[in-house]
Parts: structure tokens; sequence; C-alpha cells
């Protein structure tokens, strides 16, 4: 029997391929299995994860952030891959939600795949998640509160929906001083999304509610020897200049000579060069002098001579980020004093956090910077902090911009889930069971959270949607207590972005994952090639 | 093989020969024939508006999830020469056409398989392929007969916006249809000579950002750069920007030849160091005198040279991709400037407006340019949820400014959901009933082939494909109207005319030119010869 009749191949060979329902098997269980995987995490109660660096075993994060957890771990399954990009670019976007949206969309597929066994195409699934996700962005909408009226109102509410993302993080039992700190740094900013000038620094040593606002701008540097540790009203001039050895940038020139005294005169004229360059600086009139670069012992002894403290090697965000907070442009030529636009501070000064000497710039030109300093016993709770901190700043700089917020606690979700079952009844067909099991993979949340607070998940979810039926539609799940109350006075409060980036993102990927009949993976290329 | 020569010596005539293998005449027909279908066959999922994606892994394990028959084949890896053959086939048409490029291999692979059985009934490849040849003729005839003209013009585009929705209706985009092709249509206008029918392509550019949905996607009237002003304190916003491309670096010139400058003494240090410091004045007072208030430079610039540019009040951006260099030129007038020398007022480029904005919470920045002076240029930003599903949307929206180019080239149309095909079938049958001998049999069995792509369409719209595609085909004889096709969506017509989907003309020739082409070609091979063990 000749080959001409055995199946033909026609991709490389160690290419494979999955087909129908052996794609969607292997897209189904990937996908389910990342989204379990992270969902133990999901809620106040929800339990962290180690993740250990492969190359350095010592190395370890503890985080209950479920973009770092996703953006760590290895996976090789496409669908697990849509999946890990979702909440990527959730983190980006909007902050806080990575977890969710992953959960979401693992629990709208594990619906999707009860569809497929009862023989639904999956188009017609992708109509009815379609319909329904469009109802639930459409009651979001209407039971979103806008607080843009009110500035008051609105510092009250930051502060809630900062403590409701704390508290599912490390964070927790000092929640409200943190909140505290996040709104206070985030009104600064008055409405800038710019997140960079705000500073977070992290000393280990104290404990976590220890943690402060330091006014103005903290610098983790130290100041040149021999040089005063306070200054006043000082004029700082920001460069981005070398002044270890300052090499004539012209190619192909070097210095060749035939005798020992011709090339001390050049050395002592590159010397020359380097304490022109400083007295040019220091004819600005400053006395503060920063520098990117590192700064030699010559320039720093003559700066110490001419009452100009320096300070070397900031590296280049703390740069950027000086020069924002006391108005002075990044200077890297000298000659034309008049035209640089020196920085201000009321006072520098070398303080001490735990054992720690820190430059520490207060009264700047620019009030939005301030820093914020994190105390705490371990690298790895400082590490997880930050993670958190940042989830909380980010997500609030964009309610400053969009200031609106929905209940938590399972509440909105619950809202949604119904709307969409009240739509569904008017539809007729196929799509109205794919509608159902939309409103169910939202219900699944709240089970989820209640679930990894230890209770009786089912029992308390069917509960809060009965009282939502009777009319109650701010009460939610309360997981230190483990029942169910009125959310609106527990003062449960998120971010209605937050929500709604959680909802579309988690059901475009779905719709993706669902479209997909056919997985063909080419052979891993091999080390050494290319 | 062996041959033996005249003294009955053997010697050998392929090298390696113990290490080939070989395949002769109708074997190595029915091993390409079946290569061929089984590549077609895995295209036939994703046609129509209810088909299906794939996903591809690529060698280093990236994810692409797509529509879009060519970029499937491309990534596909493929390894048989005859699959490599279509996936070439599937490119031809994206490059001609843009749209069409799964029907395409769908209607190739079904063409081989109706010859399959002509081969065994003994119908020489050959005639088979003179058949072929010859039912094209009478398929893309029937075409120009059946064809329908759209009107549009500048402001009633609304029949441009139907046929981009009928392309981008098989794609995810799909719910936001709507928008899309109407984004796709207003930036092929924007762009497009109607006098002269020609659009130029490279004025539209196709940038992706992840966050948002795809619903958020947007038209830009100018040109956006992922780039950031090359010193954080340069403003944000230039209005009326004059703007100098230089593709020279703000450092000292590096003479290509290799060169040694030997400093000997104090003095010519000092000198060097004038030198130096020369340089870079000269090269920021340069495009100061020229009234530049913005550059855009394709190389790095030394620290000196951008604070310079900041003290004299010049923002700059480094780093500009050459594509991108070129466009802004287009589009604002300017002249790329490959040295500071040459730098005159009158080679500046002019725009309205030119914004740096920030996306989200993270340190991407974009750089606009607006309202530029010469042509218009456009961009168009997709947005979506995540890295696929943006790449994707781009492959889209690509698709639907290619069928919105074909028309404004070709303003004639055939209809959609397979219509096209089932009509040119009838057709071409009722040809064949005229023409004596052999012929006959392979001009039926094109006949055939041309349903390939309705009973795909019909099949996976979850109908009865066999059923509905007779059904179709007597309603058109009964009714001679050519525009009766699958109602895929279920709209609860097979008017097409109603439904307003429609291909171009152009697309669906080339479509049949292209495929019928193929087929003969692969009916023409006769032998293969390969190393063993490949397969």
């Amino acid at each position: 029997m000749s080959e001409a009749y055995q199946p033909a191949r026609i991709l490389n060979q160690g290419s494979t391929q999955e087909k129908a329902e052996g794609a969607r098997l292997s897209n189904f269980v990937g996908a389910i299995a990342l989204s379990d995987l992270i969902s133990t995490t999901l809620g106040p109660k929800g339990m962290d994860k180690i993740l250990q660096s492969p190359s350095n075993l010592l190395d370890s994060t503890i985080t209950n952030d479920g973009a770092t957890i996703l953006g760590s771990i290895q996976i090789s399954n496409p669908a697990a891959k849509i999946l890990i990009e979702i909440s990527k670019v959730q983190d980006d976007e909007i902050g806080d939600g990575t977890t969710s949206v992953v959960v979401l969309a693992g629990e709208l597929l594990k619906e999707a795949e009860k569809l497929i066994h009862k023989r639904i195409h999956p188009q017609t699934i992708i109509k009815g998640f379609r319909l329904a996700k469009n109802i639930a962005i459409k009651k979001l909408r209407e039971i979103a509160q806008d607080h843009s009226e009110n500035e008051e109102d609105l510092k009250k509410y930051l502060k809630k929906i900062a403590m409701t993302i704390f508290s599912t993080k490390i964070l927790t039992p000092y929640k409200s001083i943190f909140a505290d700190l996040a709104v206070e740094s985030i009104l600064r900013l008055k409405g800038s999304t710019n997140l960079e000038s705000i500073q977070i620094l992290k000393k280990t040593g104290g404990l976590l509610k220890e943690s402060y606002i330091e006014e103005g701008f903290v610098l983790d540097k130290k100041l040149g020897v021999g040089q005063p540790k306070r200054i006043e009203n000082a004029k700082i001039l920001v460069a981005n200049t070398s002044m270890d050895y300052d090499k004539i940038k012209i190619f192909g020139s070097r210095v060749v000579v035939n005798s020992s005294s011709k090339l001390a005169e050049i050395e002592e004229e590159e010397k020359k060069k380097m304490l022109r360059k400083c007295q040019k600086i220091v004819d600005h009139g400053i006395n503060v002098f920063i520098n990117r670069q590192l700064i030699y012992n010559l320039p720093e002894q003559f700066f110490t001579d001419h009452g100009v403290v320096s300070i070397e090697h900031a590296d280049f965000a703390g740069i950027e980020r000086l020069s924002l907070v006391t108005g002075g442009e990044i200077v890297s030529t000298f000659d034309h004093p008049e035209l640089v636009t020196l920085g201000t501070a009321k006072v520098i000064e070398e303080i001490m956090i735990g054992e720690d000497k820190l430059i520490r710039f207060s009264g700047c030109k620019e009030p939005s910077a301030c820093t914020i300093v994190l105390r705490g016993s371990s690298k790895q709770i400082l590490d997880e902090a930050e993670r958190s901190l940042h989830d909380g700043l980010a997500v609030l700089s964009q309610m400053v911009k969009n200031p609106k917020t929905v209940l938590g606690a399972g509440c909105t979700e619950i809202i949604m889930a119904q709307a969409i079952e009240e739509a569904a009844k008017e539809t007729s067909g196929k799509i109205q069971i794919a509608m159902e099991s939309f409103a169910r993979a939202l219900t699944r949340i709240p089970i989820i959270i209640a679930s990894n607070a230890g209770y009786d998940a089912e029992q308390l979810v069917s509960e809060l949607k009965t009282s939502h039926y009777k009319g109650n539609t701010t009460f939610g799940v309360d997981v230190m207590e483990g029942k169910v109350c009125d959310v609106q006075k527990l003062g449960i409060i998120e971010s209605f972005l937050v929500k709604q980036g959680m909802l579309l993102k988690a059901s475009e990927a779905t719709e993706m994952i669902l479209r997909v009949d056919h997985i063909m993976s080419s052979a891993p290329r091999r080390r050494g090639m290319n | 093989m062996l041959r033996y020569d005249s003294s009955g010596k053997p010697f050998i005539i392929i090298r390696d020969q113990d290490q080939k293998e070989r395949l002769t005449g109708s074997e190595a027909r029915k091993a390409n024939i079946l290569a061929a279908m089984t590549v077609a066959n895995l295209m036939k999922t994703s046609i129509g508006p209810l088909g299906m994606d794939k996903i591809l892994v690529d060698q280093d394990g990236e994810v692409t999830a797509t529509n879009d028959g060519a970029t499937i084949l491309k990534n596909m890896q493929v390894e048989n020469p005859i699959a490599k053959l279509l996936v070439e086939l599937s490119q031809g048409q994206d490059d001609e056409i843009g749209d069409g490029t799964t029907s395409v291999v769908v209607l190739a692979g079904a063409l081989l398989e109706e010859s399959l059985s002509l081969l065994e009934k003994g119908i020489h490849p050959s005639k088979i392929s003179e058949g072929y040849e010859k039912a094209c003729d009478i398929a893309v005839k029937h075409l120009l007969k059946i064809c329908d003209k759209i009107e549009f013009d500048k402001e009633n585009y609304g029949s441009l916006v139907k046929a981009a929705k009928t392309s981008l209706g098989s794609k995810i985009v799909n719910q936001y249809t709507e928008k899309i092709a109407k984004i796709s249509v207003e930036a092929v206008l924007a762009v497009a000579d109607l006098e002269r029918k020609d659009v130029r392509f490279d004025l539209i550019k196709l940038e992706g950002k992840t966050g948002g949905t795809l619903g958020d996607t947007e038209l830009i009237d100018g040109i956006i750069i992922p780039k950031n002003f090359s010193h954080p304190q340069m403003p944000k916003q230039i209005k009326n920007a004059k703007i100098a491309i230089l593709t020279c670096p703000f450092e000292p010139p590096k003479p290509k030849t290799g060169h040694k400058l030997d400093i000997d003494s104090v003095k010519k240090y000092k000198e060097l160091l004038e030198i130096e410091q020369n340089y870079f004045k000269e090269m920021t007072d340069l495009v100061k005198k020229s009234g530049a208030t913005l550059v855009l430079c394709q190389w790095g610039f030394d620290d000196e040279a951008n604070h310079l540019l900041l003290q004299k009040k010049l923002p700059a951006v480094r780093w500009v991709s050459g594509t991108d260099i070129e466009l802004i030129a287009i589009a604002t007038g300017a002249r790329i400037v490959p040295r500071f020398s040459e730098l005159t007022e009158k080679k500046l480029g002019k725009a309205g407006m030119v914004t740096e904005k920030s996306l989200g919470t993270t340190d991407e920045n974009m750089i606009v340019i607006e309202k530029c002076s010469n042509t218009k240029t456009v961009t168009i930003l997709v947005k979506g949820g995540n890295k696929m599903v943006v790449e994707e949307g781009k492959r889209s929206i690509h698709d639907a400014l290619c069928v919105t180019r074909n028309l404004i080239k070709d303003n004639r149309i055939v209809y959609g959901g397979g219509a096209a095909e089932i009509s040119c079938s009838v057709a071409v049958n009722k040809a064949s009933k005229e023409i004596t001998g052999i012929e006959q049999y392979s001009i039926r069995a094109f006949s055939q082939a041309l349903l390939s792509v309705p009973i795909a369409l019909a099949s996976n719209s979850g109908l009865n494909s066999l059923e509905a595609v007779s059904e179709i085909q007597l309603k058109q004889i009964e009714k001679e109207s050519p525009f009766l096709g699958i109602d895929c969506i279920s709209m609860g017509t097979n008017n097409m005319k109603e439904q307003y989907v429609f291909d171009t003309l152009r697309g669906k020739i080339q479509e049949f030119l292209l495929a019928t082409q193929m087929a003969k070609m692969i009916l023409k091979i006769d032998d293969i010869i390969r190393p063993t063990g490949q397969y």
C-alpha cells in the first residue's frame, strides 16, 4: 500500500495540532485551571502565594496580587496565556481587579463548557454572552454613583474605596492608615494620573503601621563627604553630565605621547578642564548640585571648597522626579547660567529612617510631590505592601478623573446578574440559556469570595439573592461576620472603572477563546538555533 | 533510479538516491491532492460570519488567535511542498485583494477534490486542466454579467460601509462592525483620490494599544508615534509646529572610513575640546536658525545636545522609526534632511498641533501629530482588552480597508453569502451541456467545486448544508435572481440585496482565477522526489 493513501502530514516536524473538540477541551482546561489557581486569592480572606524565581531559589515573592502571580508563572497553554494577558492589561489600565478579571473569565468559560456539552454552538453562546454583557454594563452604569460634585464627599469615598482595596491585601490590619496615606498623596496630584511624583520608599525595620507620608521628596543617597548636613533655601542644579572623567566625544581620538612630561601636561590639562566645568557649575549661583552620574573626588572637593553640596549617582528615575519636584530642569551643558531654571527647596537635610541616612527635600516648588515611607519587618512584606499600595494609588488616581462608585461585597455582581436574568426571560431561543449562564458566572464571584473566607458560600449567596429579590438592593455578603447585610452601611465601595474593566475584558477574552476550534503549535525553537 | 549505458554498466542519475524516495504518476498526484485537501479542510471552518478562529502558537510560544486565512497559513509552519503552494496562493490573494484569502484556498481544495474522481475515471490531468480553464472563463464572464454597481461619494458612503461590514462580519470585531466599518471607510476616503480612483495605503497608519475594548477604536486625523519627548521638561504640546526631520544623530560625526586622531600636546587637546563643543552648538544653532519648533530625529542625542535643545526651546523626539519618519514627511510636507548644514526653512514640515499623551497608569506615552499641512494622513488607533485581540483587530481592519479601496478602484460588486458562487455554478453547469467530449466532465466538476464555499458557509452557520445550498440553487434558477444566498445569521431572507452582503467583483474574479491556476499547477505534477523520512 502506498503512502499516498495515508493521511497527509503538512506541518513541520514537532508541530502539534488540536482540532474541534480537542482544541476546545484544551482551551477550557488550561483557562479554567489557571483561574482556579488564582481564585483562592480573591477577597478579604483570600490566601497568598509564594513565587520562587527559577534562577535563584532564595529569591521568593509572597503575594496576593493577581497580575504579579500570573506574570511570573510559566504557561504554555495558549488560552491560559490570553487570560494572563488580560490581567496584565487590567493592571496597566486601572491597576486593580487583576484577579477578578481572570476569575470571571474562568467562570464564564466553565459555564460555556457546560453549554457546549448541551450541543449549543459556540457562536450562539457568544451571542448570548454579548447580549448579557451589554445588559450588565448598562445596569452597572445605572447604579453607579457619581461623586464629582462635592469635594468633601469625594474624599470620603476615595478613602472608602482605598479601604476596600486594601482589605484584600496584606495591609488589611492597618487599612485605615494606608487608606489615609493613599488618599492624601493622590489628592496632592490634583487630578493628574502621573503616579511618578508619588515616591514609595521601602525601609526594612519597624512595623507596617509605622509607615508615613514624608512631606516633599526623599532621596535614598548620601551627601558628599565633609559637606553640611542641612541647607536652607537651597538652589538646586539637577544635572546629567559625566563628572568622573570627561571624555571628548570625537570619534577616533586618542592620546599619543612620547615622554612622561607630556603625559603629565595633558593630565594636568584634563584636570583643568574638569575644574573649569566645576567652576561653570558653581557660577550658576547654586548651593546644591545633584548629578545622575558619579562625581569623582576631585570635583567633589572643589564643590565642598566652594560651599556647594553635591549628591552623586542619583539614578534616572530619581533625577526625573527631582527635577519635577524642585522645578529645575535637567542640565547637561553649563555655558549659559542665565538660561537655566534652577530648582528650589526650603530645606534639604539628612535624616535617619531606621538606620539609614537619607536626604530629604522639603518645601519644594511642586507641592504635589510626596514620599510614602513604608516600614516593615522583612523585604517580602515591604514588597507586597508596595504592590498593594500601588494598586490602591492607581485606582484612586483614575477615580479622581472618573469619580463613580458602585457597592462592593458581591452586591453589584448580584444586581447585574439579576438584570441579566430578567432580560433573559424575554429572550427566546438558545441565547436565553447562554444569558442565564452569564448571570450564573457573575454570581460565582461572591460565592468564591465567601467560600475563601470559610463560610457556607452557596447558602450565603442564595440568601443574598433572596434579599435582593425582596428589594434590598444594597445588600451584600459581609465576609468578616459571615452574614448578609447592608453594604451601604458597611461602607464597602468599589470603583466603577474596575468593575467595568473586569466585565469588558473578561467577556472579550472569553469570546476570543470560544471562537477557536483549532490550535496549531509550532515545534519550540531549539536552543542554539538563531 | 538505475539506468544502464550501452555497455551494460549501471549509473546513477539522482545523487544519494538511496536516501531519497520517489512517488510517480497517479500516486504522486493523489498524494498532492490529498495534501491540498487537508489544508483546505483546515480552513473551511473559518468561513462566514459564524466561522471559527484558530489559535497559532509560534516557535517562541507566542499566541496568535485569528480568523484571517492568510495569517493562519503564514504562521502554520507548513512543510509539505503542496501545502506551501497553497500558503503562497492565499498570500497572493492577500497582496492583490486583501480579502477572500480563506475562500480561495477552499475553492482550490475543492477543485482538486473533484479532479480526484475524474482521475479515477481515467481522464488525463491535462484534459482536466483544460476543462477547468474553460469553466473558469465561463464563470468569470458570468460574474461580469451578474455584477451590480454601487454608488457613493465623499459624503454618502453608506454603501461602502455596508461592504466593509461584510468583510468584518466574520471576525472577532463583529460586535462593533458598524463603528469599525465606518472608521475604515472614513480612513480610506480621507486619503483617497476619487477622481483618479487611487488610494494611497501608506498614508493610513494602524497603531495598536491595549486597554479599553475594541469598541474604543478611534480614527485620528494625524499620525501617532509611540515615543516620548527626549527631555522631560520639554513642553507637552506644540501649536503650529514647524517640524525638522533629521536622519543624522545629534553627535559629533563618525566618518565611515577608519581613522585615528592623535593627541600629543596640550594645545591639540584644547583644540579638540573646542571642536567638540562647537559641534554641539553648531548643530542646535543650525536647527534653531531654520525656524523649526520641533525636531524629529531618527537617531539618538548626546546628553549635552539634548540639553542644548531644551535651552533653545526646541522640543525633540529621538529614535523615530524610518517608516514613521517617511509618513510624517509626506503628511507635513517636510523634507527629510540628512545633514544639519542642509536644513533650511523650506524643508520644514507644518502641523497644527503636536501633543504628548499619556495612557493608563503605566509610563507609556504617545506623540500625536494632528492637522498636518500637506496631505491627509490618518491613523486608526486600535484598542482592545488584550494583545491578541488588538492584533486580530488590526488584521480585520486591514481587510476592511482593502475592500473599501477595491471598491473605490472598481465599484462593481457581486452578492455574498455564496450567492455569486451558486449563480456561477448554475451557469457553468448549464454551459457544460453544450460542450461535447471529455471536457464536459471537468467543466461539470468545476461547477460542483464552486459550491464548496456556500456549503462550508451553510454548515458553519449550523444549517443542513447540502439541503440549504440545493434549495438556493433551485430558487435561483426559478426566479433567475443571482442575489439569493445563504442566510447565515438567520435574518429571515435569502435576498443578499436586502441583507446588504456583498463582495467586490475584483476580489471574486481574482479568487476564481487564482484557485483555478493553482489546481492546474498541482495537477501537472507527476513526480515527487524527496529525502526519506521527511513525512
